[in-house]
């Protein structure tokens, strides 16, 4: 690690005011103390978000489950708010790396961070979430650009996550032998009408599959998506999963989410 | 006197040191004045360099020294050695190539030593080390070893053309062609015996600490053999005598085979120190670990069974490449000949047996002996062959192996080994038992009715453990004796120090050593403790590996004990005032024939120390003895695993429903820590089959399982909670009748449960590690043919 100037603002304007440069927020630190430790990030400055108040916690209305940026993955997969309005928005945080990854990694650092193998990412667009940033407020279908990019500007802090309650959900992922990550997860939320399939892993950032939503919403079932051929094009393909597989494992994933939320 | 301890239950007496942090490991020694070492490592896989400039590093924060391969080459130090020599085919040594600490104009793999930068901490070390400015000439790499020898393949050495370090053979070739010829059935598979990334939880370290007091070097270092760590570094390397150089490894966490060898960078800290005049710290991180722990395996072998009509072994064919990396490692060259190519006969009584090895260098990290060594891949060879023959044949793949047991003992095989004793079929029976492999059909039933495929799969391992007879080793080419040294220390209030050449990092050899010797001396546990891992306390010691702790390290403690209990005797008659032939001894006490006078053996040792009433004419006081021990033979122990899985078909995910091991070790001394070696073992074996496949880029030759994020090794929810028992038959020429357990497991897991899986599958063959894509993609390579 090289060496690096360390902050603990206690306000978010402190924090913005921070990032400046070569300045790095710091949450849960599960990937950028990693990346740091390996050499790979040399920021000249970490900014802890650790020490400003109100940043983590979970509020439910009913309608809509929030999440504050800073809660940890153990945090939402325990809580009782998320086991009774998004069963499975707290089983797919409980699927997150391990125990020591989930009581330190947060939500906030998920989403910025927008692994393409991420979990976090997959809940967010099939239950069309906003995600509350010091600066304004994003919408799911237009926060997660590219590989690692998403729609935030240079020093945008996440504050929180509003996800809105389906009527059913489950997350299904297949996780990649070595590090845990998903190779496939995909997410299917249905809201009565329309639902939403969100698939990570497979591409090279999280996408909707709307061959799937179109012939859930027509009839909620595990058949409707058990014969859908997802194409190959432009999924990642890698020594643990072709493109091929990976097409093939998201119609599984998708039967089988489907199937688990029927339960 | 108290209760037997031999075969008892008892906790490790290490554990509470391990399980609350108070372990001494090497990276916890920091020495006064301690300065840090990082090393510049090749980022290709074969490039000539240029040029190295260290103008950039020397201006670096705490920056205090950097040396590259001219000063190692200026200074006269010499190449890492290998330990053993192999005679080709054509009667000619082995093609040993030099094996600079760091590197001589070119580097031959990623993560091959290019310079040492010694600086106050060990980040301001790494980056000096940043900026140590390479030039190089990037040349194509080979990593493929059986590419290695095509024409127009990249050379690594000039001295060993083709890339060849050998072709050596054992067997009889025409003779088992002559059998072929006659053969009812032949059974051929073609595989490759992946290549494997130890991972021992501590990575390596060195710690290298110069006097100039008295001209003298410690070494402190993770190691699995002190005693040959120091041979082999003052006598081959720095040309130093042996008593100037200490050197210490205490806690060890794993080793399994990678801290067997002489490491560059164990040299050149040790050097180093010298030079700075301040200790020389170097720990590895995980990333340098997998590119410079010496690897395991990576065979690729075409075998071949012949069976007469009623599935009789007739004999066997089996060619293999051996790709030992860019270099050879200290134990390299042996690995997958003598261990390996003896074991072909596996525990049956093939009469003929043939195997040629062709070893190759190609651009990757060395290879040597990794848990098992050359005994897993030959149980890999016999045992997929064998359940493949019987599914061809359609004989039951159980009813087959007992077919071709070996019953009779001692039994000398085709390929120059002598087993002492086994028992296969008492194992054979108590495996299926356990397994329940009668119920497997209704299990298989169930699972095809989910929507599940179930296969089933045995392996019947043998090992040559106990390594090794000195005689025989060294006439097989060995450049070292392979016996072992002991020496119990009787202190004057009766408790005992123990000092063994055998080294301990996770076998619990302080529990296990210390069971012998107290139940010989008839005392509490509590009062031996057994001291191992450091030059300047042990008289010798070969070291631990090839599950040879107990059986030559054990006998030597044992041999010492003989010892101090026969000199014991004489002061025990003379305190008793009989004949010494009258005298007996059992577990701690001395008794004189008929008579109900009797001495306690803490009595005799007070007696020896304060020899007041003592034999002065015919005895020295104290009691101390030693022994070295070299065995007569190789042990085997021996066993059968039965795998149940349960496959996925639209996933490829295997789970394993059920392992069953059962093991001759012969007696065993902690049935708890065998357990715990088995199921380690286990687990090892089953990360070989299943998850753990070392990867290379082709074309760069970058290593593409560089960490845990892409290299798998299994945790605690990919393995079953297994079924383990034993069956004994005791080794004929060991005193404690001992076979050795620590590699058992990762011999006869991979076999078992490629067996299983490919039974589940329908099909003959498919690649190890069996991860979830290769497991479907073998299942859509059926459907579609
Ligand atoms: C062993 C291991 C296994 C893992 N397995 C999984 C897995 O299975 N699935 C999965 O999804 N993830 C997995 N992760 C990643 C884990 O979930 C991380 O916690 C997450 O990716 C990053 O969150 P963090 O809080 O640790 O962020 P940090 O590492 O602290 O930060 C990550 C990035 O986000 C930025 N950032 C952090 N917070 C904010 C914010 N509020 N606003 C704007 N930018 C911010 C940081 O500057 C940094 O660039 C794993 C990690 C490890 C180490």
């Amino acid at each position: 690690m090289h060496a690096f100037k360390y902050h603990r603002p206690s306000s978010l304007n402190d924090a913005a005011a921070l990032m400046k440069g070569d300045a790095k927020l710091l949450a849960g630190g599960q990937t950028l103390v990693q990346t740091m430790k390996l050499r790979l990030a040399s920021p000249s400055d970490i900014v802890d978000l650790g020490t400003i108040k109100d940043l983590a916690g979970i509020k439910s209305d009913g309608k809509s489950v929030t999440v504050g940026a800073m809660t940890r993955h153990a945090d939402v997969a325990h809580s009782a708010d998320v086991n009774k309005a998004i069963p499975a928005l707290a089983a797919l945080a409980a699927m997150i790396g391990d125990r020591q990854v989930r009581a330190m990694g947060t939500i906030g650092g998920s989403l910025a961070n927008n692994d393409p193998a991420a979990d976090y990412p997959a809940a967010v667009l099939a239950l069309n979430a906003t995600i509350t940033t010091n600066k304004g407020k994003h919408e799911a279908d237009k926060f997660f650009k590219g590989m690692f990019t998403t729609a935030l500007g240079a020093g945008e802090i996440i504050t929180a996550v509003s996800f809105q309650v389906p009527k059913r959900a489950a997350y299904m992922k297949f996780k990649n032998p070595a590090s845990r990550f998903a190779i496939v997860g995909v997410f299917v939320a249905d809201f009565g009408g329309s639902v939403r399939v969100a698939v990570t892993g497979a591409g090279p950032v999280v996408f909707r599959q709307a061959e799937m939503e179109k012939a859930l919403a027509a009839k909620f079932a595990p058949e409707s998506v058990a014969n859908i051929k997802v194409k190959q094009d432009g999924l990642n393909s890698d020594m643990h999963a072709s493109a091929e597989y990976r097409a093939h494992l998201v119609t599984v994933m998708a039967r089988r989410a489907v199937q688990a939320a029927l339960k | 006197m108290n209760a037997p301890l031999i075969g008892a239950r008892i906790e490790r007496k290490e554990d509470y040191r391990f399980l609350t942090g108070a372990g001494q490991y090497t990276d916890d020694v920091e020495l006064p004045r301690q300065s840090y070492a990082a090393f510049v490592r090749s980022p290709h896989a074969h490039a000539k360099i240029r040029k190295i400039s260290l103008d950039k590093a020397r201006q670096a924060p705490g920056f205090i020294a950097a040396y590259t391969g001219e000063d190692f080459a200026a200074a006269k130090l010499g190449g890492l050695p290998c330990g053993w020599l192999i005679t080709d085919v054509n009667g000619q040594p082995m093609k040993e190539p030099p094996h600079p600490c760091l590197a001589q104009g070119k580097v031959r793999y990623v993560g091959d030593q290019v310079a040492i930068v010694v600086a106050e901490t060990s980040e301001q070390a790494r980056d000096a080390a940043e900026r140590v400015n390479v030039d190089y000439e990037v040349l194509p790499a080979v990593v493929d070893g059986s590419k290695a020898r095509a024409k127009g393949a990249p050379q690594l050495h000039d001295i060993a053309p083709d890339n060849t370090c050998y072709v050596w053979a054992l067997g009889d070739k025409a003779v088992t062609d002559a059998a072929f010829a006659k053969a009812a059935h032949v059974t051929k598979l073609d595989f490759i015996n992946n290549r494997l990334i130890p991972n021992a939880l501590e990575p390596r370290v060195a710690n290298g600490s110069y006097s100039r007091a008295d001209d003298s070097y410690t070494l402190y270092v993770a190691s699995q053999n002190p005693h040959v760590e120091r041979l082999l570094m003052t006598a081959f390397v720095m040309g130093l005598p042996e008593h100037k150089v200490r050197v210490v490894a205490g806690d060890v966490g794993g080793g399994f085979g990678s801290k067997i060898y002489l490491y560059a960078e164990d040299v050149a800290v040790t050097w180093a120190s010298k030079q700075v005049n301040r200790p020389v710290k170097w720990t590895s991180d995980r990333s340098e670990a997998f590119l410079s722990d010496a690897h395991g395996r990576d065979h690729h072998t075409v075998a071949e069974l012949a069976l007469d009509k009623d599935g009789k072994f007739l004999a066997m064919r089996v060619k293999t490449t051996a790709n030992v990396g860019a270099y050879l490692s200290t134990f390299a060259s042996c690995v997958p000949t003598i261990l390996y190519a003896t074991l072909l006969a596996g525990q049956y009584k093939t009469p003929v047996i043939h195997c040629e090895v062709t070893a190759v260098f190609t651009n990757t990290t060395p290879v040597d002996a990794y848990r098992g060594a050359g005994r897993p891949e030959a149980t890999y060879v016999v045992e997929r062959l064998v359940e493949t023959a019987a599914r061809e044949m359609k004989i039951d793949p159980a009813e087959i192996r007992r077919r071709n047991f070996i019953t009779a003992f001692p039994y000398q095989t085709p390929v120059a080994l002598m087993y002492d004793i086994g028992d296969y079929n008492a194992t054979m029976d108590a495996a299926q038992k356990l397994a329940d492999v009668s119920g497997f059909s209704k299990r298989k039933e169930q699972s095809i009715k989910n929507g599940k495929l179930r296969g089933l799969g045995y392996a019947a391992y043998i090992e040559a453990c106990g390594i090794a007879p000195s005689a025989v080793a060294g006439s097989l080419g060995a450049r070292a004796g392979l016996f072992e040294a002991g020496e119990v220390r009787v202190h004057p209030t009766g408790s005992v120090t123990v000092f063994t050449g055998s080294h301990s990092h996770g076998q619990g050899h302080e529990t296990t050593f210390a069971q012998v010797v107290a139940d010989r001396l008839g005392m509490p546990i509590e009062n031996v403790d057994i001291v191992h891992g450091d030059t300047s306390k042990i008289l010798f010691g070969m070291g631990t590996y090839g599950s040879r702790s107990i059986a030559v390290g054990g006998t030597a403690i044992v041999k010492a004990l003989d010892k101090v209990i026969a000199k014991g005797k004489k002061i025990a008659a003379h305190l008793m005032e009989a004949a010494e032939a009258d005298v007996e001894y059992d577990r701690g006490v001395y008794t004189v024939k008929g008579t109900d006078k009797k001495k306690m053996f803490g009595e005799v040792a007070f007696a020896a120390y304060v020899p007041h009433n003592y034999p002065h004419d015919k005895l020295e006081p104290g009691l101390n003895e030693n022994a070295f021990y070299d065995p007569s033979n190789f042990t085997f122990p021996a066993g059968t695993y039965v795998c149940e899985v349960e496959v996925d078909p639209e996933t490829g995910v295997v789970r394993i429903e059920k392992f069953t091991a059962v093991d001759d070790f012969g007696k065993i001394i902690n049935p708890m820590i065998v357990e715990g070696q088995v199921h380690g073992g286990l687990t090892q074996g089953i990360g070989q089959a299943l998850t753990e496949g070392c990867r290379y880029d082709d074309a760069t030759g970058q290593l593409l399982t560089g960490s845990f994020m892409d290299y798998c090794i299994p945790r605690a929810t990919d393995v079953p909670s297994y079924q383990v028992d034993t069956r004994e038959t005791p080794c004929t020429h060991n005193p404690l009748g001992v076979k050795g357990c620590g590699e058992a497991g990762a011999i006869g897991a991979p076999a078992a449960l490629m067996n299983a899986i490919t039974d589940a599958l329908g099909v003959t063959d498919m690649p190890m590690p069996a991860t979830p894509q290769t497991v479907w993609r073998t299942l859509q390579n059926k459907k579609a043919a």
